[in-house]
């Protein structure tokens, strides 16, 4: 679709639903003149911040009409890569940042805009949850979240006043576990190719992202030292792939899953007792009953972070528009919600105001619950006296060992994941 | 004088196949024409650029795992294929020659295809919480004493993936078949009969010889559809398992689109050749 095209079309097409009639019905406070309901904002990314109850808000706040998308990985790149025109707002991983910006379809912002942005995490700036934080291997968000200017095509070293993404959603990834058919503990990601859960262990089929689970479970084995997980040689990435395919052909996998709602199923019947997953997956593994825990693990976490860019054919007044909708998006409803089912948000003091104290606690502080711990759709996720798996804040994304990351040999790697896949 | 152009008969003729000529070379000839191009192009992680490489061939020619997925592919349809010739011969053995009544008939083959009224995806997707390891296959064995220990094999297997290929293909072995042997002169049967030949020898010497065209244009169905199938073998193996259309499949994930184009006209010349071996063996044209 070409972009003047879809401007003129989205108006006109505007006028006719009805849409901006019901959008004016609002009482939604109008800051700009009543041009601001036709604006359409297309936003796609991975289904974990694509919410629809985010475009419903959006509309109620702010006035305008947010059209979400959601994707896999895999495809979310492809779009950000291959078809600028066809969104207005990219929700996008840092990894993904990375091998997206030099296509130029994606537009510097001007942190000057962006109203929270001294409370911005550190992870996102500096780098440093803390002034003594050291900095995780793989792609840390830092190192592509800004440019030299507006133009700029390569990544800054330090903060330069134009971020790449705005990060919204970020969390600690670990290994998932049922530890009602496991029985014992479990500490280390070794325990992934443990053949006491032969035929019961998964991990994902996503590439970028299952190697560095992979690199994870080699390092703790011993087996390599990386120089960087997040950037391996290709004898790294040989001897890697030598170990799980190993494992694989001894039938140490049950299945690898590629969607979020494969990994639920894989853990909540049983098939799986031990693989690689994301943290709103345990929450609707246990919101059907079934005991699940985020295990950490004495290695640490692998992490990832999320972020919003705007395509570079965003102006006018829809620019303007993209830049409220950042604004909002870090001033805490979202925050808020996000963090309700296990993510973290960039500037969590915001989100602090949407939350009640029992959540605030549990979530982000690591406390006991106090009460109910319920999910936005109402499901009950932990009772009171409950503690969140990994705690606190500080402690989960303290102990981040890697970023998911996109590595020089990426074509390689690939290569390789394919034959891994296929062995 | 424009009448006469178009009585003319060649004029006539080239009007007459014209559409679907176009509609062929449109839809069909241009685009594989456009990915046998595209298979000599490069690819940087993001974009994909004009070039005349042998690359994405050398590549896919030097690694073993291509030999091996190419095996499994063949492997899946052989199997898929004699599963689905002795079930679909044997539905339409008793379709056409032992039910009777034409209306029996007919209603017995609408019943076959009522698994047709539901998705492909749901039909096979439906088997995994049957043959799961806490699955109703497992439990109803476990119940009757049969084993101690679920098996494992069921699901997330080359059994469960060809177990899908059998139940969603079937059907297009039995309608060709019970096409063939619905136009057989039922008087051969009975000069066979006549001649003393015995039930089992009608069926070798007459039946089949005479349902080979319903067999062969079956066992075409079958043997593309398998070969090019992706998606069942990503479900059913759990992801476990590859054929080439799981290679093509997983590198236009990745942006591979020149490489994903080479495997898939290397897979469409095996399947080509295929076909043209398997046209030695009855000339469709003639029994059609």
């Amino acid at each position: 679709m070409a972009k003047p095209k879809v401007g003129y079309s989205r108006r006109s097409f505007l006028k006719t639903s009805g849409a901006a009639m019901a959008a004016s019905t609002l009482p939604a406070p109008m800051l700009w003149a009543q041009e601001t309901k036709d604006i359409v904002l297309r936003q796609f990314g991975t289904g974990v911040s694509n919410l629809n109850d985010v475009a419903n808000k959006v509309k109620e706040d702010l006035g305008f009409t947010l059209e979400m998308t959601a994707l896999d990985s895999d495809s979310v790149t492809q779009r950000a890569a291959t078809q600028p025109d066809s969104f207005d707002i990219a929700d996008i991983e840092y990894w993904i940042c990375k091998k997206v910006w030099p296509t130029g379809n994606l537009q510097a912002m001007d942190t000057s805009k962006i109203a929270n942005y001294d409370k911005i995490v550190g992870i996102f700036r500096d780098g440093k949850l803390t002034p003594e934080s050291t900095i995780a291997q793989g792609t840390a968000p830092h190192t592509v979240g800004f440019v030299d200017g507006p133009g700029g095509t390569s990544f800054a070293e330090t903060e330069t006043g134009w971020m790449t993404l705005i990060p919204t959603i970020y969390n600690a990834d670990t290994l998932g576990i049922r530890p009602d058919l496991i029985g014992r503990p479990i500490e280390s990601w070794t325990e992934l190719l443990n053949p006491e859960f032969k035929g019961k262990a998964s991990i994902l089929d996503i590439s970028s992202i299952g190697i560095m689970d992979m690199a994870m479970v080699c390092e703790a084995m011993g087996e390599i030292q990386y120089g960087d997980k997040g950037n391996m040689t290709r004898e790294e990435i040989d001897k890697t792939m030598a170990i799980f395919t190993e494992a694989k052909q001894n039938g140490q996998f049950r299945a690898f899953w590629k969607t979020f709602d494969e990994s639920v199923n894989l853990m909540a019947s049983g098939e799986v007792v031990i693989q690689s997953m994301w943290s709103p997956a345990i929450t609707a593994v246990k919101s059907r009953g079934i005991d699940c825990v985020y295990q950490p693990l004495k290695e640490g976490y692998r992490s990832w972070g999320g972020g919003i860019g705007l395509s570079s054919s965003l102006s006018g007044m829809e620019l303007d528009a993209a830049y409220d909708y950042i604004n909002w998006y870090l001033s805490g409803w979202v925050g808020g919600y996000l963090m309700r089912q296990g993510y973290y948000s960039a500037v969590p003091e915001t989100s602090k105001q949407f939350m009640s104290e029992n959540e605030w606690g549990y979530w982000f502080e690591g406390k006991p619950a106090t009460g109910d711990i319920t999910s936005p759709t109402g499901d009950v996720l932990a009772k009171a006296g409950d503690v969140r798996d990994g705690g606190s804040f500080q402690e989960r994304m303290g102990s981040v060992a890697c970023w998911n990351a996109v590595m020089d040999e990426n074509q390689y790697m690939v290569r390789k994941w394919n034959e891994f896949i296929a062995a | 004088m424009a009448a006469n152009i178009l009585k003319n008969r060649h004029v006539l003729g080239w009007l007459q196949a014209a559409p679907l000529a176009l509609v062929l070379v449109g839809f069909l000839l241009a685009p594989i024409v456009m990915i046998v191009i595209v298979s000599f192009w490069g690819a940087t992680e993001f974009s994909i650029y004009p070039a005349f490489l042998w690359d994405n061939y050398e590549f896919l020619f030097g690694s073993p795992v291509t030999y091996k997925v190419f095996w499994a592919t063949f492997k899946y349809a052989f199997i898929t294929w004699a599963l689905t010739l002795s079930i679909g011969f044997t539905v339409a053995y008793f379709l056409a020659f032992h039910v009777r009544s034409l209306t029996v008939q007919i209603a017995l083959f609408l019943i076959c295809t009522i698994p047709f009224w539901t998705s492909n995806i749901i039909r096979m997707i439906s088997w995994i919480p049957f043959l799961g390891r806490n699955g109703i296959a497992n439990q109803t064995l476990i119940s009757w004493g049969v084993i101690d220990e679920p098996l494992e094999w069921l699901l997330y297997s080359d059994f469960s993936v060809i177990l899908a290929f059998v139940h969603l293909y079937t059907l297009f072995m039995v309608v060709p078949i019970f096409n063939t042997m619905m136009r057989i002169d039922k008087s051969l049967l009975e000069a066979a009969r006549d001649n003393g030949a015995s039930g089992f020898q009608t069926l070798v010497h007459v039946i089949v010889p005479l349902t080979k065209p319903g067999i062969m244009i079956g066992t075409i169905f079958v043997v593309t559809l398998v070969m090019g199938d992706f998606i069942t073998v990503r479900f059913m193996s759990g992801s476990q398992r590859a054929n080439v259309g799981r290679l093509i499949s997983n590198d236009i994930a990745l942006l591979q689109y020149p490489s994903a184009a080479a495997t898939a006209v290397v897979l469409l010349c095996t399947v080509l050749i295929v076909i043209a071996i398997l046209l030695r063996f009855v000339n469709i044209r003639k029994e059609l």
